[in-house]
């Protein structure tokens, strides 16, 4: 268990250090001319120098590489040209939104897929598990923009609920029956997307086991079928449940952003767009870097907890 | 002389009434979208102002949006943007992906264990984040633009997945059967490899085309698509937004129009993969 964790952590940091490299190259990365965009008007020979002397890419390169993770472990990201704020103090503001509306949309999907793929895992093929599935193959083809905003149109327009409607965000602090309501819509969209595959791979995956011989043995002993699912089933089928939530919450961002623009919720997406509209080098290099490299560390927890509920997979 | 005993083929799942009727609004959509300039449509940029807000009608087959232009029109040429991006970055990323994840998964060893490293190192960065930067600074925006940075930005997810199809084709015994009888590469590749990894690859490709749609429209929700007053699905409904209240037909007709084509494609994906008989791939 020890050598695998240790391996795995050596191999997050070798993802995070490929990530901190392109992080810090994203202005050589990026097509086109970033140079010109980010001057606007102001661009010229001599402004584009001094901000790539200002960026700390006039040195040889390597030793900008040092200079820029240097700053980074010591928490520095730099200053935003365009808003004066430090981005680190950008960033943190912003991510423990982004955090609870993971933690919402996922525990409510959660709630719903689980006991739902298990009434359907039960009977394969059957009238509910057939109507279960045409539901969530429906609702997988709608995207979540599209989600949301008929969302809006029937809650906030059409039904007037208080403080559900774009930029209606209260933070945590202030009221926490108003932070739930004007954040229901975005967690309930995600939800959404997040149900239909939880749903899909924890059925697949209970029926699977559902047929192994160890369950045949169970039910001969005398087990409910209840108990069979919860207790004996469940465990093993997790596994694949767990790793999908580990590649869906990574994927969670695009969702996300799209949810917080629309909804005018200040979380991290808000943020990378606002910068990328107003083309804000620093916030963007600085969001792209934090959020790959939540998405890693998320990765890696997700990889520990799937150790624990089947070590198997460490013995491989 | 005793006959050889011959398996009867297995019963393979048949397609359905429904999976055609898909097919069918599929290839809809794209007599829609390529003829699109010859079919008796109108001007989807004209702006007649005698008719703003208009319900479907006769004349205007869904109505009219809050600047007069036909919503039908649009809506067929605004599924040009969004089918032509699908099938765009598709090609590209298949067309790379593909063939690397094939030859790397047959022939392992350095070359693999290299490309492997750099593809899963390129995973690494959250592709949606990539995409929407790179897109915000490479100005001026066009399709094209924005079907190249998809399609490669996809190369290293569809690399993985093929390259997991291959690896368990690969070590199926017809396979060590041709190498033992002397096969080339390339005819191992083509004849045995290459017709077992298709269902796979083309169920993914289709999933892949409507996923596509689907990021087209989310940028275009972020200003990050086509510009207008070129329609796309995308744009179409993020320009409605604004005028929802007044004209809820706005909304409506493109948002269906995208889901049917999405619902269509993920359906005959699945289906295809059903009928084909292949396991979900892990990932």
């Amino acid at each position: 268990m020890l050598r695998y964790v240790s391996r795995r952590l050596i191999q997050l940091l070798g993802i995070v250090f490929v990530i901190s490299v392109g992080s810090f190259y994203l202005i050589h990365l990026l097509p086109g001319n970033p140079a010109a965009v980010i001057l606007g008007n102001a661009y010229n020979a001599t402004t584009k120098a001094a901000l790539y002397k200002q960026l700390g890419l006039n040195r040889p390169v390597i030793e900008q590489y040092f200079i820029w993770m240097g700053h980074v472990l010591h928490g520095n990201l730099g200053t935003s040209f365009i808003s004066r704020v430090s981005v680190v103090s950008t960033i943190r503001a912003a991510l423990p939104i982004d955090v609870e509306l993971i933690i919402l949309s996922q525990t409510l999907a959660l709630l719903m897929a689980i006991p739902l793929a298990m009434v359907s895992a039960r009977k394969p093929d059957g009238p509910v598990d057939r109507l279960l599935s045409a539901g969530s193959f429906t609702l997988l083809s709608v995207p979540p923009f599209i989600v949301i905003v008929l969302l809006v149109l029937l809650v906030s327009i059409k039904f007037g609920l208080a403080n559900t409607g774009p930029s209606a965000y209260v933070p945590l602090a202030t009221n926490w029956l108003a932070n739930l309501e004007s954040l229901s819509l975005a967690a309930i969209t995600i939800a959404i997307s997040s149900f239909t595959l939880y749903f899909r791979v924890l059925r697949s995956d209970l029926i699977a086991t559902m047929q192994e011989e160890f369950i045949t043995m169970a039910r001969s002993k005398g087990l409910s079928r209840r108990r069979i699912m919860w207790r004996h089933a469940f465990r093993p089928s997790s596994v694949t449940l767990l790793g999908s939530a580990s590649v869906n919450i990574g994927g969670l961002l695009a969702a996300l952003f799209v949810v917080q623009y629309l909804l005018a919720v200040p979380g991290l997406g808000y943020e990378l767009i606002a910068a990328i509209n107003t083309s804000d080098y620093l916030l963007v290099q600085g969001i792209v870097f934090v959020v790959s490299v939540a998405v890693v560390i998320i990765n890696f927890i997700f990889d520990f907890i799937i150790n624990i509920v089947d070590p198997r997979i460490s013995r491989e | 002389m005793a006959h050889p005993h011959v398996e009867p083929p297995e019963e393979k799942e048949p397609l359905g009434f429904l999976f055609w009727i898909c097919v069918g609004w599929i290839g809809l959509n794209l007599v829609g979208a390529i003829f699109a300039n010859v079919l008796p449509l109108q001007n989807p940029l004209y702006q007649n102002y005698t008719s703003i807000n208009v319900g479907p009608s006769l004349h205007h087959l869904l109505g009219t949006d809050d600047i007069g232009r036909d919503i039908f029109s649009r809506v067929v040429y605004g599924s040009r943007i969004s089918i032509t991006a699908g099938i765009g970055a598709m090609i590209i990323g298949f067309g790379v992906g593909a063939p690397l994840g094939m030859l790397t998964a047959y022939r392992r060893g350095r070359f693999d264990t290299m490309v492997t490293t750099v593809m899963y190192a390129l995973l690494a960065f959250p592709g949606i984040v990539a995409t929407i930067a790179v897109l915000s600074f490479w100005v001026p925006r066009d399709l094209f633009k924005i079907i190249v940075v998809i399609g490669v930005a996809s190369i290293p997810i569809i690399y993985r997945i093929i390259r997991a199809a291959t690896l368990s084709v690969a070590s199926r015994d017809f396979v060590v059967a041709a190498k033992v009888q002397g096969a080339s590469d390339r005819r191992i590749l083509f004849k045995e490899l290459l017709p077992n990894v298709a269902p796979i690859l083309i169920s993914f490709l289709l999933i892949g085309v409507a996923t596509v749609v689907t990021i087209e429209g989310a940028l275009a929700f972020l200003g990050l698509s086509v510009n207008p007053p070129t329609p796309s699905w995308g744009n179409m409904i993020n320009e409605a937004r604004t005028v929802m209240a007044q004209n809820p037909w706005l909304v409506i007709f493109p948002s269906v129009a995208l889901c049917l084509f999405l619902l269509s494609l993920n359906y005959i994906g699945d289906r295809l993969r059903t009928h084909f008989d292949v396991a979900e791939v892990k990932l």
